[in-house]
């Protein structure tokens, strides 16, 4: 505005006339200020407006499913004769199986691996979004069951009950049939654990919320995460496998040095 | 050297090759002519703390030192116990108190016998010898004494000729373990048939099936598709004796497929219920809880020893040691849509035993 008024030209113009963009100013203002008071009054209907943003997110996610995952699982992730139909496994799934890196999977092989995550965080989310939106099925946790604080005894009890068959009583993972086997659960976020409890990925079953409450998952990840932060009171733990690993330390070490002891003990002394 | 009196001879004197076969009778062995001959030992070499006297001093300062650090392995062990005491409820503790202890007992041990050894290799006499074994007959003389000693003692205790005596004294060396048998019996399972306690389990008609451990009875709708649920029979967990050997029998995993995944026998169609089905969970080989469900392919592996079962066959082996499928639990479903046995499993349940093969 204050070229208008600028004391060099002050007679040239007069109040009728205005420069063309003053117009031009004055729509931008205009255009402002409404737009402000849109989004100011916006704010108290906040639901609208979330909806308007997941739609969106539900949309990119879309796109990002077609681009990564519909080879196998169909454009409508119907599933096909390569991957199963992803049509009500919800978000939980797609947040476990992606943001662990087990999806989109890198070769065929006894069953999907961890490996780096592939997406982002937001791409997460949409790719949870677009899929939880096919049909329902569990959602993501919610932030008050994966604190870590629950019963960890009981969760030790559930734990063997449930868990510790394939997935080892200190959570070191364990063969099962035909080259698949139960990961190593140490590292595992907490939110990954409890979806997979809900969704059963691949060999897993599933453990509902009847059958496990969300309270006892929150005491299982607390076990979990106790056993994480514990020292082992016996020492090297030598990965938890049990038998295994220790029997293979007792063999090259326990019998390595016996026979050494009874080498030197025989031998002639020089 | 140091030698025992009876054979013990140095190598100068020793000519083993021809110890032993003269004179032994002719029998039905194949004798041996071209037998290697015992090259003997080889020369004698000295060592170096026979010919060097200050490595003779030194061997013996690294025994005494030796021995002398078993004592302060000792002292540290005692001291470590007190020093790093367990803390309850504290597992860390316990880490440092085994490791210190075991370290200086280590050393006590280890220092006594290292230097036990090393004494004896380096510094002790080390000339060769033989110790030849005592022939296994006695002397004829040794003999004809041994059977009067025999004959002496039957006169003078009169155990050949006052034969009731010998036999009641017989008699009660025979009664005296008896009260033992019968007491030992008595540990044993008394009343029943220990065959009809292995065949039959808690499950009876109509009991809810409930979750392990709470005891929670389950709805046939809680089990959703891919679910599988490790079962006790509903009151198993308020048993006041007898719960672990109960579950010991009576543990039941359900799980829930497809219905048309399921290839079921035509006698067996009513024992499932819209895709959920119930199995003994102790493996039939030694009885391990078989629990590894694999929800995309319905195998079932037994951690043991790799028995698998086929859950959509009535888990038939498919692999491994097992010899039977897993005994079948069958279930309905009661008016409150809980899920219930139809009856105890119809055979019995776990491992071979004497009257089941």
């Amino acid at each position: 505005m204050t070229t208008f008024n600028t004391p060099k030209q002050p007679r040239g113009r007069k109040a009728g006339r205005r420069s063309p963009l003053a117009s031009v100013a004055l729509i931008a203002i205009g255009l402002l200020f409404t737009g402000g008071a849109y989004a100011a009054f916006s704010t108290s209907t906040a639901s609208a407006e979330t909806n308007a943003t997941s739609q969106q997110t539900v949309g990119e996610g879309q796109k990002l499913f077609a681009a990564n995952c519909a080879t196998c699982h169909g454009l409508a992730a119907q599933g096909s004769g390569s991957g199963p139909s992803l049509i009500g496994v919800g978000a939980a799934a797609v947040d476990f199986q992606v943001g662990t890196g087990r999806m989109p999977m890198q070769m065929n092989g006894p069953q999907a691996q961890k490996k780096k995550v592939q997406f982002t965080e937001e791409q997460i989310a949409s790719l949870a979004a677009y899929v939880a939106s096919l049909a329902p099925g569990p959602g993501k946790p919610d932030a008050s069951l994966l604190d870590a604080e629950g019963n960890a005894a009981n969760g030790a009890e559930l734990f063997r009950i449930n868990c510790a068959m394939c997935h080892n009583v200190a959570g070191a993972g364990g063969a099962l049939t035909a080259g698949k086997y139960a990961p190593n659960l140490k590292g595992v976020t907490e939110a990954h654990i409890y979806e997979a409890m809900v969704t059963g990925p691949q060999s897993m079953p599933v453990f509902n919320d009847m059958n496990i409450s969300p309270e006892s998952k929150r005491d299982i990840i607390t076990y979990l995460k106790y056993l994480e932060k514990t020292p082992s009171p016996g020492g090297l733990a030598l990965g938890s496998l049990g038998p295994v690993s220790e029997g293979l330390f007792l063999w090259i070490f326990g019998l390595g040095s016996i026979v050494a002891l009874t080498v030197w003990i025989t031998a002639k002394s020089n | 050297m140091a030698k025992d009196d009876n054979s013990g001879k140095d190598l100068t004197a020793a000519d083993s090759s021809t110890v032993g076969h003269e004179g032994a009778p002719a029998g039905t062995a194949v004798v041996v002519r071209d037998a290697v001959a015992n090259p003997g030992f080889p020369p004698h070499r000295p060592r170096v703390t026979d010919l060097d006297p200050s490595a003779e001093r030194q061997a013996e300062r690294t025994v005494y030192t030796l021995f002398y650090l078993s004592i302060v392995g000792s002292v540290f062990a005692i001291v470590a116990y007190m020093v790093f005491p367990i803390i309850p409820e504290d597992p860390g503790s316990v880490r440092l108190n085994n490791l210190f202890i075991g370290l200086g007992l280590t050393l006590a041990l280890m220092a006594i016998g290292i230097g036990a050894v090393h004494w004896g290799k380096a510094l002790m006499f080390d000339h060769e010898g033989i110790d030849e074994r005592h022939p296994v007959r006695g002397t004829d003389e040794t003999r004809t004494r041994a059977v009067e000693i025999f004959h002496e003692a039957n006169v003078e205790s009169g155990i050949g000729r006052r034969s009731l005596i010998r036999n009641s004294l017989i008699g009660a060396l025979i009664a005296f373990p008896l009260p033992a048998v019968v007491l030992f019996r008595g540990l044993g399972p008394m009343d029943t048939n220990p065959s009809a306690l292995l065949s039959h389990t808690m499950w009876k008609a109509g009991t809810r099936l409930a979750i392990d451990p709470t005891g929670t009875p389950i709805k046939a709708s809680d089990v959703t598709l891919g679910s599988a649920f490790h079962v006790i029979p509903e009151g198993l967990q308020d048993l006041e004796h007898g719960k672990l050997e109960e579950k010991g029998k009576a543990a039941v995993l359900l799980m829930r497929l497809k219905p048309e995944d399921l290839n079921e026998l035509p006698e067996r169609k009513g024992w499932s219920y819209d895709g959920i089905v119930a199995y003994s969970k102790i493996c039939t080989h030694v009885g391990c809880p078989v629990a590894l469900y694999e929800q995309q392919t319905h195998n079932l592996l037994c951690p043991c020893h790799q028995s698998q079962f086929d859950v959509t066959n009535h888990c038939e082996v498919i692999f491994g040691p097992a010899k039977r499928p897993l005994p079948q639990l069958p279930i309905a479903v009661d008016s409150e849509g809980y899920l219930i046995a139809q009856s105890d499993f119809t055979e019995p349940v776990g491992p071979s035993f004497w009257e089941r093969h």
